[in-house]
């Protein structure tokens, strides 16, 4: 199970580089590991551990109480059908029971392929497109069974790949991951009270308005 | 911890109401210890009053007022302000209590009648008191893996967790080992390590004695007894120097289980699992239970009765006299003793023997006078908020592991700066504000660059040096901790660089650092050459020591004798008649083994009295078998002076006797008498003839001082020490256990003070002035060649020695090998890869082992653990010289 790659241990760096402890840069890097493998391996855990300095254990204490890491692996194309009130009233079940046939998987359980993981989901707040789904965390609304077919007929061909990229790739990543030098607030030291540089680059700004 | 608000730390109290009734409490003291201390126990599990406060378990909810009305808050949380109202039994804090109670039973599999804790259990105690009595869930409980190891020693079942977060801030906060910690979430919440991350803790035992229900168990103790059936006794753990006060539970005469006693000066209720486990081999099958004798050279050892084994004895031990005289005779050992059984060998030896060729120590440690002679400081001294301790020691975490949690507390909580001056890095490493590569032979230097007004001496940092200035720089008070870091240098190191700081910083004051048993005790007793019971020189203290013992002065000897070195030395060049091993294996533990092989090998008769087989008594001609721990009372004393009781349990295996029941057999053999026929009695004489010791036995009988004695007692009514008081009787960890079983009474049965007697029975002789320091020695590391590396010699928690290796659980956990550990610059030098086999040679031996990098180890230098089962340090050591150096070559 991979650590984590070259390239990521610079970004790491980079990203360890914005706390003044590192233990706060676990989630980002939690996030890292997750796009580089799909999911977070034991060992990246044990890779991060010895980047901020804790034990194993600890990080595995944080990951595992975020539901969106994934500690087994998933596939590419992560499906949560939602089964909250709305979506459970307009058919949430015969839809999950329709892909659990369809797939030839048990809810939590990822296809022969490997391509698809299907998951249940609490209310995902599109009440009003139920019964909705989520791959990789963007909405499909109204979802019929035939639009379900159609759905990973398209994602196992890669027509959506421009739309949905695989599992665990951030949406943002140039911005969430790299922020560029005159954006970065820089760490402050912990004990001391410094007014957040945000602060007063919004004061500059809104001077520079006025 | 320390630079929180001020006001915490202002003495003030406020008047609280608790249940009606108005109570005194210090200003910031919780609500909950405010009300224990006034006898208002309020239920808690996650509470602990060794850990800092979460409020995660609820259950200690009571009704306050602060004057907004009452209202429910978890009083582990809420600290005690002027006028606050208290109500622990209104119907508002009883239905909390319920309900809390009804939640942490909804996951709770209840299997009490098969759970290891059911009798002793807070969960079940406080449901019985507190809880609702029946519960309304009837939904399916969570089920898990019953119990999983998460280590070697503790098992972990998740089902009975009530994720009170205790063990998980124990090894986080306490013992800085998180390698437990919650995972997952809500219903799902568990205490777990990471996949295959064992909580490899030395103190993970602590975690089964704080976990307030059956969740945590140990190995050694799971299904062994029901805790009704379990007998206490109130003891002091002998496994090192530190004196952990502990609980000895014992049923149908076995050990069964050590917890710790919450001793404010020492061991604050934990213990480390060495010390924990190692109760063991207490009960083990190979204990010696009868004399062996071996009747011809070459034959084997065979049982034989004591009246015969004795008289061989003594009679070798006179043939040794008539020889000889008395400088035949050599006595090593002693450690493992209690202070009595010390003092009736030192007596046997000095008074009745005439010898003063004795030594507890194994040329391991720091020469007697030197450590009788050093201005003390207790534990409770050196961690003080404020102060900067240096310390030149073994690895603490290695040898004295729960100082080591003392000094952690200190420097995480309280601010204490620590300086360490270490050859390589160590367990305490990470905790020191200034950690000083020294190289071996080289402390004293250092130690007078520090603290006088040179520059960073060479081999040493300059950053971390001048951070070391700057910390010192700030003129708190100035302790040490003082040892013999390494094995491979000679202990002139360390005291040479004790008298540099005595010079330098006058006031300071030291915690010698010997890690076995109740060496400190022994020395005490005069276990040591030229020193007589009650810390006196055999100078100084002759015509007293002799009118005590009712012996003409000539009697006792006229010349200080040979330490451990000096005696193998005689032996092996045939100099030495008799040796005895007083529970000593100077083969394993010797540092220099050929010269321990050539002595057994060169005396006439080899005596040696111990619990088990070795390999240096299996060389013996006699071996008597010793009772041992937790068969006698007695006292034993810690590495402040610190005098407790130690607790009787069980009775010896087989016809194995008292040590000072020995010592008082032989000296009748041999035509003496030591006069003594009681533990009592014995104590009382201490009290009388040893000077540093009177008063002693009166102190002690004296309940406020539970937690000891430190020697020599402070004249004028002892104050009573501080008591943590915690009334849970389910948990061993609070004095309120060991209430039921208090340290049987010692000392003085007949009443009489001993201050009266000393008056009279010493008439007009008056007590002798205690040791002194000895002039320094003079130190000069011999310049290291160009190609060498300059050894360093340390131990671990978890050696081959035979207590260790006779107690199962813990066995396993020494390392089966140690290899050569050298800076990875100096491998790449040498063109060596971690791992290869090497060859190293040292002036003493030539030897192949593997070698491993290790960034730890300053370049230049060469670091191996002692291994007693044969292993490469005791090959490679020369007994005496200053410092070791040692080539690293491949191998051709
Ligand atoms: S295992 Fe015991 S000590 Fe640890 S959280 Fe659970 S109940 Fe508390
Ligand atoms: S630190 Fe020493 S005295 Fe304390 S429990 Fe461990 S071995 Fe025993
Ligand atoms: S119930 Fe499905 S999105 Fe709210
Ligand atoms: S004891 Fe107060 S919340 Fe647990």
């Amino acid at each position: 199970m991979p650590r984590l790659n070259p390239d990521n241990i610079e970004l790491a760096k980079e990203i360890l580089g914005r706390y003044p402890r590192p233990k706060s840069a676990l989630i980002p890097l939690l996030h890292l590991a997750q796009e580089q493998d799909g999911w977070v391996t034991d060992d990246a855990m044990e890779h991060l551990a010895e980047l901020v300095g804790c034990t194993p254990a600890e990080v595995l204490g944080t990951c595992s109480f975020y539901e969106m890491f994934k500690r087994e692996p998933v596939g590419p194309y992560l499906v949560n059908i939602c089964h909250g009130i709305s979506c459970h009233l307009l058919g949430a079940d015969e839809l999950l029971e329709h892909a659990e046939q369809s797939l030839g998987v048990k809810t939590g359980g990822t296809t022969a392929d490997g391509k698809i993981t299907l998951e249940e989901a609490e209310c995902q707040a599109a009440c009003t497109e139920a019964p909705c789904l989520q791959v990789n965390y963007r909405y499909r609304y109204k979802v019929a069974n035939e639009a379900f077919d159609q759905l990973i007929t398209d994602l196992r061909a890669g027509k959506l790949d421009d739309e949905i990229p695989p599992h665990g790739t951030l949406a943002r990543r140039a911005t969430r991951q790299h922020i560029p030098a005159d954006r970065a607030a820089g760490p402050a030291a912990v004990d001391v009270n410094v007014e957040p540089v945000w602060l007063s680059r919004n004061a500059d700004a809104s001077e520079a308005k006025g | 911890m320390t630079d929180t608000a001020p006001a915490r730390d202002e003495v003030s109290t406020v008047t609280v109401t608790v249940n009606g009734t108005a109570i005194e409490a210090a200003k910031g003291e919780l609500v909950i210890d405010a009300a224990e201390r006034n006898g208002v126990y309020i239920p808690r599990f996650c509470y602990h009053h060794r850990m800092k406060p979460v409020g995660m378990c609820r259950m200690c909810l009571v009704e306050i007022d602060t004057g907004r009305g009452p209202a429910l808050q978890p009083s582990c949380m809420i600290e005690c302000t002027d006028g606050m109202s208290v109500e622990t039994e209104s119907p508002v804090s009883k239905k909390a209590q319920d309900g809390v109670l009804e939640f942490l039973l909804v996951n709770h599999p209840l299997d009490c009648p098969v759970c290891d804790k059911g009798g002793e259990c807070p969960l079940q105690d406080q449901t019985m008191s507190y809880g609702p009595g029946e519960s309304r869930f009837i939904e399916e409980k969570r089920h898990l893996e019953k119990p999983i190891p998460i280590s070697q020693t503790v098992f972990l079942d998740r089902e009975r967790c009530i994720l009170c977060d205790r063990c998980t801030r124990f090894a986080k906060d306490v013992a800085g080992d998180p390698f437990i910690h919650f995972q997952d979430r809500g219903n799902d919440s568990q205490v777990n390590t990471f996949p295959d991350h064992p909580f490899a803790s030395y103190f993970s035992g602590n975690t089964v004695q704080i976990c307030p229900v059956g969740a945590l168990t140990a190995k050694p103790f799971r299904f062994k007894a029901r805790p009704w059936d379990l007998d206490q006794v109130e003891s002091t753990c002998t496994s090192c120097s530190v004196g952990c006060r502990v609980v000895i539970d014992s049923s149908r005469d076995e050990v069964l289980r050590y917890s710790g006693v919450d001793s404010d000066p020492v061991n604050w209720s934990w213990l480390c699992d060495k010390g924990r486990f190692d109760f063991e081999y207490v009960n083990d099958d190979g204990r010696l239970t009868e004399p062996l004798l071996r009747t011809d050279a070459g034959q084997d050892l065979a049982p034989a009765k004591w009246s015969y084994a004795l008289k061989t004895a003594a009679t070798a031990i006179k043939g040794g006299l008539d020889r000889s005289g008395p400088a035949g005779v050599g006595i090593i050992g002693g450690a493992r003793l209690a202070n009595e059984d010390a003092y009736a060998w030192a007596k046997l030896a000095k008074g009745v023997i005439g010898t003063d060729n004795v030594d507890a120590q194994l040329d391991d440690g720091l020469p007697a006078a030197f450590v009788l002679g050093l201005p003390r400081a207790t534990i409770d001294e050196v961690c003080a908020p404020g102060g900067t301790v240096v310390v030149y020691a073994p690895d603490i975490k290695e040898e004295l592991p729960v100082l080591f949690l003392r000094l952690r507390h200190a420097a995480v909580e309280d601010g204490v700066k620590i300086i360490e001056l270490a050859a390589t890095d160590t367990g305490l490493t990470p905790l020191a504000d200034s950690s000083l590569r020294v190289r071996p032979g080289e402390a004293a230097d250092v130690v007078a660059a520090l603290f006088g007004s040179g520059t960073a001496p060479e081999g040493v940092d300059p950053t971390a040096f001048f951070h070391a200035r700057t910390l010192l720089a700030g003129g708190a008070r100035v302790t040490a901790v003082i040892g013999r870091p390494s094995l491979a240098e000679s202990a002139d190191v360390a005291v040479a660089a004790a008298h540099r700081l005595l010079e330098l910083v006058p006031s300071v004051t030291f915690l010698p650092a010997l890690r076995r048993a109740n060496v400190f005790g022994a020395l005490d007793m005069g276990l040591a050459p030229g020193i007589l019971p009650g810390r006196v020189t055999l100078d100084e203290g002759r015509a007293h020591v002799a009118s005590g013992w009712s012996l003409a002065t000539k009697e006792l000897p006229t010349e200080t004798g040979l330490d451990t070195r000096g005696i193998l030395e005689a032996a092996a060049n045939g100099k030495l008649d008799t040796l005895v091993l007083l529970g000593a294996d100077p083969l394993a533990d010797f540092p220099d083994r050929d010269l321990a092989e050539r002595a057994l090998t060169g005396v006439r008769t080899l005596i040696a009295v111990d619990l088990f087989l070795n390999e240096s008594n299996r060389k013996a001609d006699i071996v008597l078998p010793a009772a041992g721990y937790a068969t006698t009372e007695g006292t034993t004393t810690n590495l402040e002076g610190r005098v407790t009781t130690l607790g009787q349990k069980i009775t010896a295996p087989g016809t194995a006797r008292a040590d000072w029941i020995i010592a008082a057999d032989l000296a009748g053999h041999l035509g003496g008498d030591l006069g003594v026929e009681s533990v009592a009695q014995l104590q009382d004489e201490i009290s009388r003839v040893a000077p540093s010791h009177a008063g002693l036995a009166a102190a002690l009988a004296d309940p406020a001082n539970r937690d000891g004695v430190v020697v020599p007692v402070p004249a004028g009514p002892p104050q009573p020490p501080e008591h943590a008081v915690e009334g849970n009787p389910a948990d061993p960890s609070h004095r309120g256990a060991a209430e039921g079983a208090p340290a049987e009474p010692v000392l003085l049965a007949d009443g009489e003070v001993p201050g009266e007697r000393l008056e009279h029975e010493l008439g007009p002789d008056p007590a002798p002035a205690t040791v002194t320091l000895p002039a320094p020695p003079s130190v000069a590391a011999p310049v290291r060649d160009a190609y060498a590396h300059r050894l360093v010699v340390t131990r671990k928690l978890y050696d081959h020695g035979t207590l260790v290796q006779h107690s199962p659980a813990i066995a396993a956990l020494a390392a089966p090998s140690s290899p050569l550990r050298l800076n990875p610059a100096d491998l790449d030098r040498l063109g060596i890869a971690s791992g290869d086999r090497v060859r190293v040679t040292s002036e003493r031996g030539s030897l192949a082992i593997d070698v491993v990098a290790d960034s730890g180890v300053p370049k230049n230098v060469a670091a191996l653990v002692l291994d007693q089962a044969g292993g490469a340090a005791g090959q490679l050591l020369t007994a005496g010289s200053l410092v070791t150096d040692i080539r690293v070559e491949t191998q051709s």
